[in-house]
C-alpha cells in the first residue's frame, strides 16, 4: 500500500467527523484546525485502526499532531503487518 | 526583584490553561444557582439523612451502599483502634506503617474474597495507579473500557506500556484490538464491573472468556459492586460466575466498606513482590489504625449482609421504575447497579433541577464532562441499603415536582 492509497482511504474516513466541510491538507492539526475534541479522536481513531487492521496506540497518538503525520503514521503501521 | 536582576523574555500565567473551565464555572453561578460543586454538609445524621446548607437533605448521592458508615460495631472498632493504636501511623507500610490493623484488613479481605493475597492502598485512586502502571510495562500492552475511570486513566499514563482503548463493553471491539497486538507481548485488559457514570454493568463473563483466549491478564475493578453483587458480594465477576478468571480485582474502603481506603486481591503466585516495587504503596503513609479497624469490621459484616442486599436491590428497582414511569430519561433501560443516571438536556437545565432537588430536600451527584461519556450531563442516584421505602417514595415525589418545576419533563 502506497501513501497515496492510504490517503485517499483516510480521507474517506474522516468525512463524516470533518462537520464542517474544513478542506484537509497534511498541516491540518486536529484538535486546533479540525475542532476534534477526544471523543471524537476516539472514534475516528478507531475507525482507522479497523479500516487497517492496525493499533495506533494512545502513546502514538500523542505524537500525531496534523493529517500528514497520521497517514505517514498508518503507513508505517499497515506496512509492519 | 524583578527590576534588580532583569526579566528575560515574557511571563507568562501557568493558569490561563483553566479559563474554559473558570469561564463555564462562572456562567453557571451567574445563572444565580446555588454551586453544586461547593456544598456543605454541617450535620450528618445517618448514612442517608444530613444537614445540608442549614436544610435536612435525603442523601441520595453518596457510595455509602451498604450504610456501614453509622454501624455500631464499626464505630465502636474505629474509636478503640484510635485509643489503643493512635491517630495515624506517619508511615510508609514498608517502613512503620505496617500495624496489626493494617494486616486484619488484608486477612479480612482474603477471606471476603477468597484469594491467596489482599494488598491494602491508601486510597482506591492509589490502587489502580499503583497496580497498572507497576504490572504493565515497557512494552506491555493495556487493552481498556473507553469509559474506564480517571483512577485507571492514570495509572496508564504513569506506566510506560502501549495503551489502547475500546468502545464502551463493545466485546468485538475489544477482541479486534487484542488479535493486533504483536505476538510475545505482555497484554493486561482492564474492565470494571459497574461503570459509576451511567450505572451499567460489564457482560465481564464474555469479555474475560475473549481477554484469555489472547493470553492476557484481566484486571477488574469492582469498585461500585462489592458487598452487594454476587452470591457472597464478591462483584459483578463473581455474579457472572468467572471470579477465578479474574487475575486481579480492585476494590475500595470508600463504598460499601464505609471508609477509605484501597486494595488488589489476586491468586498471582508472585503477587507479593508488588509491596516491595509499586510505588504508590511505598511512597505513602499507610491508612490510620482507626481507619484499618472500620474497614476490617465492616468487610467481616458485609460477608453476612443478606438482607441488606436484598433491600437494596429493591430499592433500586422502585426508584428507576418510578423514576422511568414519570417520564425521566435513565442511564439503563433496567436497573443494573445501585446506581441510577438521570439524562439532563444540558449542564445548565441539570444544574437547575439539581438546585431545585436541594430545594426539596434531596442531595443527588450532579456529574458533567469530563467525567461523563458522550459529554453528557446526568443526576446520578446511588442508592443506600438503609435508605427506607418511604424514603424511596418521597425521593419519587421530589423528582416528579423538581422535574416539573424545571421543565425537564411534562
Amino acid at each position: 500500500m502506497d501513501r497515496a492509497e492510504i490517503d485517499t482511504r483516510i480521507r474517506t474516513l474522516i468525512e463524516p467527523f470533518n462537520k464542517k466541510g474544513i478542506a484537509i491538507t497534511d498541516d491540518s492539526r486536529f484538535t486546533d484546525d479540525l475542532e476534534f475534541d477526544s471523543l471524537t479522536v476516539m472514534d475516528f481513531v478507531a475507525e482507522i485502526e479497523d479500516e487497517f487492521d492496525i493499533i495506533i496506540t494512545m502513546n502514538q497518538q500523542a505524537e500525531i499532531e496534523n493529517y500528514g503525520q497520521l497517514v505517514d503514521a498508518v503507513l508505517k503501521l499497515a506496512d509492519k503487518g | 526583584m524583578t527590576d534588580m536582576i532583569g526579566q528575560v523574555g515574557h511571563a507568562s500565567d501557568l493558569f490561563s490553561k483553566f479559563d474554559d473551565i473558570i469561564a463555564m464555572r462562572e456562567d453557571l453561578l451567574a445563572s444565580g444557582v446555588e454551586d453544586p460543586f461547593n456544598l456543605v454538609m454541617e450535620r450528618v445524621l445517618s448514612p442517608t439523612v444530613a444537614v445540608c446548607n442549614g436544610r435536612e437533605t435525603i442523601l441520595l448521592g453518596t457510595y455509602n451502599y451498604m450504610g456501614m458508615t453509622f454501624d455500631p460495631e464499626v464505630v465502636a472498632a474505629g474509636k478503640d483502634a484510635l485509643d489503643r493504636f493512635g491517630s495515624g501511623t506517619t508511615g510508609s507500610r514498608v517502613l512503620n506503617g505496617t500495624y496489626i490493623g493494617h494486616r486484619q484488613v488484608e486477612d479480612a479481605l482474603r477471606e471476603f474474597y477468597a484469594m491467596d493475597h489482599a494488598m491494602v492502598f491508601s486510597t482506591g485512586y492509589q490502587a489502580n495507579l499503583g497496580i497498572i502502571a507497576t504490572i504493565a510495562g515497557k512494552g506491555d500492552y493495556i487493552v481498556l473500557d473507553i469509559d474506564s475511570h480517571a483512577s485507571i486513566w492514570d495509572g496508564c499514563k504513569m506506566g510506560d506500556a502501549e495503551v489502547v482503548p475500546f468502545k464502551h463493553n463493545d466485546i468485538d471491539a475489544m477482541e479486534r484490538r487484542l488479535r493486533r497486538i504483536p505476538d510475545g507481548a505482555g497484554k493486561l485488559v482492564v474492565l470494571e464491573g459497574v461503570y459509576s457514570m451511567l450505572g451499567d454493568i460489564a457482560p465481564l463473563k464474555e469479555m474475560i472468556a475473549v481477554a484469555k483466549k489472547y493470553g492476557a491478564m484481566v484486571l477488574v475493578d469492582e469498585a461500585h459492586s462489592m458487598g452487594f453483587m454476587g452470591p457472597n458480594g464478591r462483584g459483578v465477576a463473581e455474579d457472572q460466575g468467572v471470579l477465578d478468571q479474574v487475575d486481579f480485582v480492585i476494590g475500595t474502603f470508600s463504598k460499601s466498606v464505609g471508609t477509605v481506603g484501597g486494595f488488589c486481591v489476586s491468586n498471582h503466585p508472585k503477587f507479593e513482590v508488588l509491596r516491595l516495587v509499586c510505588r504508590p504503596y511505598v511512597f505513602t503513609a499507610s491508612l490510620p489504625p482507626s481507619v484499618v479497624a472500620t474497614a476490617a469490621t465492616s468487610i467481616r459484616k458485609l460477608m453476612h449482609g443478606k438482607n441488606k442486599r436484598a433491600h437494596l436491590w429493591e430499592n433500586s428497582r422502585v426508584l428507576h421504575k418510578g423514576l422511568k414511569d414519570r417520564g425521566f430519561q435513565l442511564g439503563t433501560d433496567e436497573p443494573q447497579s445501585a446506581i441510577i443516571a438521570v439524562l439532563m438536556p444540558d449542564l445548565e437545565k441539570g444544574a437547575a433541577m439539581w438546585e431545585a432537588l436541594l430545594h426539596e430536600g434531596l442531595y443527588v451527584n450532579l456529574a458533567r464532562p469530563p467525567a461523563t461519556p458522550a459529554n453528557m450531563t446526568l443526576l446520578r442516584c446511588s442508592l443506600c441499603a438503609e435508605h427506607s421505602a418511604e424514603q424511596v417514595k418521597a425521593v419519587i415525589g421530589m423528582f416528579e415536582r423538581a422535574g416539573k418545576a424545571t421543565g425537564i419533563i411534562g
